[in-house]
């Protein structure tokens, strides 16, 4: 057996006297797709805010392809990396915002290629090219010299998308990437996850979008109050929940 | 070597008392004139604007001690002759129109042009509109800017001492010459103009952390 | 006489007076520039400094940062260059007027810098550095890529709203005797006698040197109030 590899352990968060997380496992092994679904308030958003160590966990480990984030071992302490230590680590791992947030002084091709060419170090011609290949895979490449506030919610999201793949990520998390998006505009971003899905890639979707997390994920988790309430096969967690607090937040859903 | 501080103080304090009056009587004209000015500006009167526009643009980027020094050095070529006050107060002031003026414009425009369109519609007239509508709103976008520009007043008094106002700074020009306590002196001075300036400091702050609350 | 018979003998004066009075003018508006310009330069320089202070992770850092912006708000300028001019005399140090008078506005000017750098800085959304940390920026990658090109075109008015500060209080250096062109003035309606001419040209100068800073600083001001969408 090969580790996971993403490895979750024992993962902590407070928020000054608050805990909103009180120790979450999760592992997922390469191609998997997770789905984490839970009411509002339940710690999804903490929790890859804390992989990605945009937010420092109270306890607990990440390991991303054998390599522990964010810390490393003195002696037989763990102690916390600086913000430019944690940089090569975040490159290995693509965070797509809710709320986008693109760079508005960029265009949508500057968005996409500032990592390649300013984190990877590549030529800014290459880098543009990938850009450029990445802006395509979501449909993007149409608007390439736009500035992103010229965009529609639903366009900004695939331009982060293409953000996120130019880092050609191990992993990419996923925030609600469609609950900030009008209706009629979630239907074209959702279709591009479902296309990088079918190519295999490693992701962790946070979603209120039970139906589509039925249909793409491998695993589906459900949270609540900080806590993995239950984890299994989408037929399992959501037709068939073990659980009543899953139940009760699927029957508030309408079940999908 | 402290034992006359007391004495300076009692001597900047009364100081104090002309920096503070010569601010507002500068302060009195300027947001009149400047009221007065913006309130031109949205008129349709011909030449209204280009006018509106010169006067800010000239008294804004004069140095206050040059329009000060016209008002009461030049002035005496024609055969006025201001006391030194009275010629503090009406040079900053006349300065001071430029700025206010410039924040009640953005006052008024603050306020979306609807809303006179609103007040019409009920059979308002364009003053009573201004009165009852445009005001009370834009008094809320201006203050914050009055307020910085009150403090920016507070400090341009210090010219006054350029022409023997007997305000703060120019008392203790005349202390510095009575004793060799100079730093001593000066540090006083610019503790007493912090200590005007910085009530209306803190309540810019307040008013700009509301602000923000809002938006 | 009539009035206009009076105006034509007022500016009739000046023909008859200018090239006496344009050399020593010349010479005080190059002083003057001088004083704005290396004022300014000190000012941008500490302004960014204390901004930096201001943004720091260290609270004493950040505590006396503040402390500078809020006397540099709250003591007039003309109040800092007595005391650097005339106030360390006792003390030994005796510096010339237009040195004292670069430094005293410079620290001056630094306070407001300091506050519009911060501004700008913080005008970006938080989202904005997460993002570019979640990319695999370092911090000054972050800096550098994504909150100084934002944070500049927030900041370029506003600075050029100081320039045009400095330059006005560059006026002040006349009053400890820095040869600009409040000074020249001075010295010159005190020997002709013609107050108002002189002084008069003394602020045709200024707001002829403000006039386009002014209008460049109105004209960005246009420019970003239309937001970083706009750009072509
Ligand atoms: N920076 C913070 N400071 C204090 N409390 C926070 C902070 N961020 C999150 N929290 C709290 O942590 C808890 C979990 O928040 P989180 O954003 O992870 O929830 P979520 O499951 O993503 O909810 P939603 O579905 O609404 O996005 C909430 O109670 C929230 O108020
Ligand atoms: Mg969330």
């Amino acid at each position: 057996m090969t580790d996971p590899l993403l490895k979750i352990e024992g993962l902590r968060k407070s928020f000054g006297a608050l805990e909103v997380l009180h120790g979450v496992d999760l592992a997922l092994d390469q191609s998997r797709k997770v789905a984490i679904i839970g009411p509002s308030g339940s710690g999804k958003t903490t929790i890859l805010r804390c992989v990605n160590y945009l937010e420092v966990p109270t306890g607990g480990h990440v390991w991303l392809d054998g390599e522990l984030i964010g810390e490393k071992r003195v002696g037989d302490r763990f102690v916390h990396l600086s913000e430019r230590e944690l940089a090569p680590q975040r490159r290995e791992m693509g965070f797509v915002f809710q709320n986008f947030y693109l760079w508005p002084h960029l265009t949508v091709l500057e968005n996409v290629a500032l990592g390649p060419w300013r984190v990877q170090g590549m030529a800014r011609r290459e880098a543009m090219d990938l850009a450029e290949t990445m802006l395509d895979k979501v449909h993007m490449g149409h608007k390439r010299d736009e500035y992103p506030e010229r965009l529609s919610g639903g366009q900004q999201q695939r331009v982060g998308m293409a953000r996120a793949l130019a880092q050609q990520p191990k992993v990419i998390l996923f925030d609600e990437p469609t609950s900030a998006l009008d209706p009629e505009l979630v239907g074209e971003v959702l279709s591009v996850i479902q296309e990088l899905a079918a190519e295999g890639r490693t992701m962790i979707l946070v979603t209120h979008e039970i139906r589509f997390a039925r249909d793409v994920a491998d695993v589906v988790v459900f949270m609540d109050g900080g806590r993995i309430v239950e984890q299994g096969p989408p037929a399992a967690v959501i037709d068939d929940p073990r659980h009543e607090r899953t139940r009760r937040f699927l029957g508030q859903l309408g079940r999908g | 070597m402290f034992e006359r501080v007391p004495y300076y103080i009692g001597v900047l304090l009364k100081g104090a008392t002309v920096t503070v009056g010569i601010t507002l009587g500068a302060l009195a004209i300027a947001l009149a004139l400047g009221l007065a000015l913006a309130v031109l500006r949205t008129t349709r009167l011909p030449l209204a604007r280009p006018f509106v526009r010169s006067w800010v643009e000239v008294f804004r980027d004069i140095p206050p001690l040059t329009q000060l020094f016209i008002i009461y050095f030049g002035l005496t070529y024609v055969g006025i002759r201001l006391d030194p006050f009275t010629a503090a107060v009406v040079g900053l002031g006349l300065n001071g129109s430029a700025y206010c003026a410039e924040i009640f414009r953005s006052g008024f425009s603050a306020v979306h042009h609807g809303q006179r369109e609103a007040a019409a519609s009920i059979g308002m007239t364009p003053m009573r509109a201004m009165r009852f509508v445009v005001f009370p709103q834009a008094f809320r976008v201006t203050l914050p800017p009055l307020a910085n520009y009150a403090i920016g007043l507070i400090k341009d008094t210090a010219v006054a001492s350029a022409v023997a106002a007997p305000e703060i700074l120019f008392r203790a020009r005349n202390l510095t010459s009575e004793t060799f306590e100079t730093p001593l002196i000066y540090l006083l001075v610019a503790i007493l103009y912090f200590c005007l300036t910085f009530p209306i400091a803190r309540l810019v702050d307040r008013l700009e952390a509301r602000r923000k609350a809002w938006a | 006489m009539s009035l206009l018979a009076e105006l034509q003998a007022f500016f009739a004066v000046y023909a008859l007076k200018w090239p006496e009075w344009s050399g020593p003018m010349g010479r005080a508006v190059i002083v003057t520039l001088q004083i704005t310009a290396l004022a300014y330069a000190l000012g941008l320089v500490v302004g960014l400094v204390v901004a930096l202070g201001r943004l720091s992770r260290n609270p004493f850092l950040r505590r006396a940062a503040a402390v500078y912006v809020e006397v540099a708000r709250g003591v007039p300028a003309l109040v800092v260059l007595f005391l650097i001019y005339y106030g360390l005399v006792p003390l030994g140090v005796v510096l010339d007027a237009v040195p004292a008078a670069v430094i005293g506005l410079g620290l001056s000017a630094g306070g407001y810098v300091a506050e519009i750098v911060r501004a700008g800085i913080g005008a970006t959304h938080r989202g904005q550095r997460e993002a570019g940390a979640s990319i695999g920026l370092t911090p000054l990658g972050v800096y550098r890529f994504i909150l100084i090109p934002q944070a500049a075109r927030i900041a370029l008015p506003p600075l050029v709203g100081v320039l045009i500060a400095v330059l006005k209080d560059s006026s002040l250096a006349s009053l400890i005797s820095a040869p600009d062109i409040m000074l020249r003035a001075k010295d010159i309606s005190s020997s002709d006698f013609l107050p108002l001419h002189i002084l008069l040209v003394a602020g045709a100068l200024y707001f002829v040197l403000a006039l386009p800073l002014s209008a460049a600083a109105s004209a960005l001001e246009r420019r970003m109030s239309r937001g970083l969408k706009s750009r072509p």
